[in-house]
């Protein structure tokens, strides 16, 4: 059984580019963001509303290789793709841009797009082991803190940043508590469904109501849990995906595990709980800037070096949720991820004795009947066939 | 009980019936249609069993024409099915190669017919049968030749990875007047690699069996062999180990008879 409100959740997207369109006309600022590392309280608090700009469609990928190599990540290209065919209502929308320094095919977009919008680079360090790493970062926000102000024309002040950290830390819990209700066997909700789900929060104009609207989802859920009903067939192998950001548009691996018979019970990767399992240390005595910084900083992306926070991450997950399988979706050319997925697969190995496997595409449908091959023998070798 | 596996290929449909004490094959081309091909290699085992449809109990499709199939109760990917077929053809297995025609993949398992990791190269040719196909052709030689044409010879070295780019390199090659024999066996190296460097990334085995229709080729074993540095078995009926493997799945719980290799 689906959730009747899953039917509201979808659309979403199309719901909120109307808010969006109303916003501006009441003269509300946009922040455009692309990354997990983008703090979204610093938008809250100079009181625009904070998007999400990453590209999860192909379509727009052939008008960026117009540009940019073929040989780039799609989650790169379809960002570029849709800003420079100016076919993604967010971004004509953002009055100002976030950008990181991340893997270095973004960050060199990033220089091209800055010819089409106002975009200020965050410089991210390198990794969390020096004792360095979040008073830089710390430096940094107070940069974009600046550089706000100065674009939105407004003041950020400590109240201000106060409330959307709560705010923000409350969307967090909401939507962890939505993600966990999948730790339940069997699993009340599609992993497509939690997809869309959890994906829908980045074009949120009001997180009130998004928070709202999850709220009641997850009542829906629990009632569906609780007369013993799932979408999946009893036994269905329960799996975990992690690598690079998936979103509405690139979710073809989840709608291939799910049709070959398996349950997509947990999503580590960027949309997922990555994202919700750190709250911003809500203590007054604390300066909010640096409370921000750390929490940030603690996102476990394989950009980082070392990035030990992925595996503590990955273990606790796979125990959680009970999972029997662990996919690596790693987008085309994406360097850092497709290295890291070595380091994957052996821990959970060694740690837990199951199996996982990396699966290496893009956002086109070129490969789907060699996808759906592989995803069927992964998922008969973890039901044991 | 009565159970058939179908292999639809992209090259040839192979399919297997076992009864209780004995298990019979049918070998055709696929050709254009897939689904044809299954249904004509059904009829043909059935017929040649003198049996029914109605007197088999389960039917289990395999191969990349599995989804082709409106017959079949179950379908199976090739990897399960090859896993088990090779265990049964070569008893304690624990890698299976296999050639095929459009792809290639190797596989792990526990030395009891379950798979516990795979890779599989599907989205070029090189390293497939597809690719020795294409080198035949600009040869003018039938596949099935290679082998005998390649013996003992210092392969040629073939360098570029894409079926494209070797065609052309090896028609310069003939023209430069390197003599066909060491051709053969240079592309035969190439397949070899190609395919030594997956199993390799995948972990040791240590008895690999190699199936698929280009086990057939000596000169390709040969030089899997070499690179891997490990022996390597085929056996005659290798090709039908996809086939074979979903007729002992269809089985379930009911033993199998023995094969008669072992
Ligand atoms: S995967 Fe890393 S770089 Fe990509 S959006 Fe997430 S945090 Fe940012
Ligand atoms: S998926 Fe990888 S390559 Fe693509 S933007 Fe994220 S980190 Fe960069």
């Amino acid at each position: 059984m689906r959730p009747f409100t899953m039917n509201v959740v979808q659309d979403m997207r199309e719901q909120n580019i109307l808010a969006l369109e109303h916003a501006k006309r009441d003269n509300r600022k946009v922040v455009g963001m692309y990354c997990a590392f983008a703090p979204q309280e610093l938008a809250l608090a100079a009181g625009a509303i904070p998007v999400s700009l990453c590209g999860a469609r192909h379509e727009p990928i052939a008008a960026a290789e117009k540009t940019l190599p073929r040989n780039l990540c799609p989650l790169i290209k379809s960002s570029f793709g849709f800003a420079i065919t100016d076919t993604c209502p967010y971004f004509r929308f953002s009055d100002f841009i976030v950008a990181e320094t991340t893997c270095d095919g973004k960050k060199k977009m990033f220089e091209i797009l800055r010819e089409y919008k106002p975009i200020h680079m965050m410089h991210l360090p390198q990794g969390t082991d020096r004792p360095a790493a979040v008073a830089w970062w710390l430096k940094e926000l107070k940069i974009l803190k600046e550089r706000l102000e100065e674009n939105l024309g407004v003041e950020i002040t400590r109240q201000n940043l106060r409330e959307a950290i709560k705010l923000c830390n409350r969307e967090r819990l909401v939507m962890k508590r939505l993600h966990e209700m999948n730790r339940l066997d069997p699993a009340p909700l599609a992993g497509l469904d939690m997809l869309t789900a959890i994906w829908m929060k980045g074009f949120n104009v009001d997180k009130e109501d998004g928070i709202n609207q999850i709220n009641q989802l997850i009542g829906e859920i629990e009632e569906i849990a609780a007369s013993g009903q799932s979408p999946f067939r009893p036994g269905a192998p329960r799996v975990l995906l992690t690598g690079c950001p998936v979103g509405i548009g690139s979710e073809k691996v989840v709608r291939l595990v799910e049709e070959c018979g398996g349950a997509v019970v947990c999503f580590e990767s960027c949309s997922g709980i990555k994202t919700m399992e750190n709250l911003v240390d809500e203590d007054e005595e604390k300066d909010p800037l640096e409370a921000i910084a750390e929490c940030y900083l603690k996102i476990p992306c394989s950009v980082m070096t070392p990035n030990p926070g992925r595996f503590e991450l990955l273990g606790r997950l796979i125990s959680d949720y009970q999972v029997d399988g662990v996919i690596d979706l790693t987008w085309q050319a994406c360097h850092t991820y497709i290295i890291e997925d070595v380091n994957v697969r052996n821990y959970v190995k060694d740690n837990f004795g199951i199996s996982s496997i990396q699966l290496e595409t893009d956002y086109s449908n070129s490969d789907l009947e060699q996808l759906k091959t592989r995803i069927s023998a992964f998922i008969e070798m973890i039901s044991g066939q | 009980m009565h159970t058939v596996g179908l292999d639809v290929g992209s090259i040839m449909t192979k399919a297997v019936l076992f009864s209780d004490d004995a298990w019979q094959s049918v070998v055709m081309p696929t050709g254009y249609s897939p689904r044809e091909a299954g249904e004509q290699a059904f009829a043909r085992l059935l017929r040649e069993c003198g049996l029914t449809r109605g007197d088999i109990d389960v039917i289990i499709g395999t191969g990349y024409g599995r989804v082709a199939l409106s017959f079949i109760d179950k379908a199976v990917t090739e990897i399960t099915c090859h896993a088990r077929g090779a265990h049964y053809l070569v008893e304690g297995t624990d890698m299976v190669i296999d050639i095929g025609g459009q792809d290639s993949k190797v596989i792990l398992t526990d030395g009891a017919g379950n798979v516990t990791n795979f890779a599989m190269n599907d989205k070029c040719a090189a390293g497939t049968g597809r690719f020795l196909q294409v080198m035949a052709t600009a040869l003018g030689c039938d596949v099935s030749e290679l082998a005998d044409l390649a013996r003992d010879a210092e392969p040629a070295q073939i360098s570029s990875m894409c079926t494209v780019f070797a065609e052309s390199e090896v028609i310069s090659l003939l023209a430069q007047g390197v003599g066909k024999d060491r051709i053969i066996a240079g592309i035969h190296r190439s397949v070899a690699t190609r395919v030594a460097a997956m199993a390799e990334r995948l972990g040791q085995g240590k008895r690999i069996t190699f199936t698929g229709g280009v086990a057939k080729n000596e000169g390709v074993r040969e030089c899997l062999v070499r690179e891997l540095g490990l022996a390597i078995i085929t056996v005659p009926e290798s090709h039908l180990a996809g086939a074979l493997g979903a007729a002992l799945i269809a089985r379930g719980k009911t033993p199998a008879p023995p094969c008669p290799f072992q």
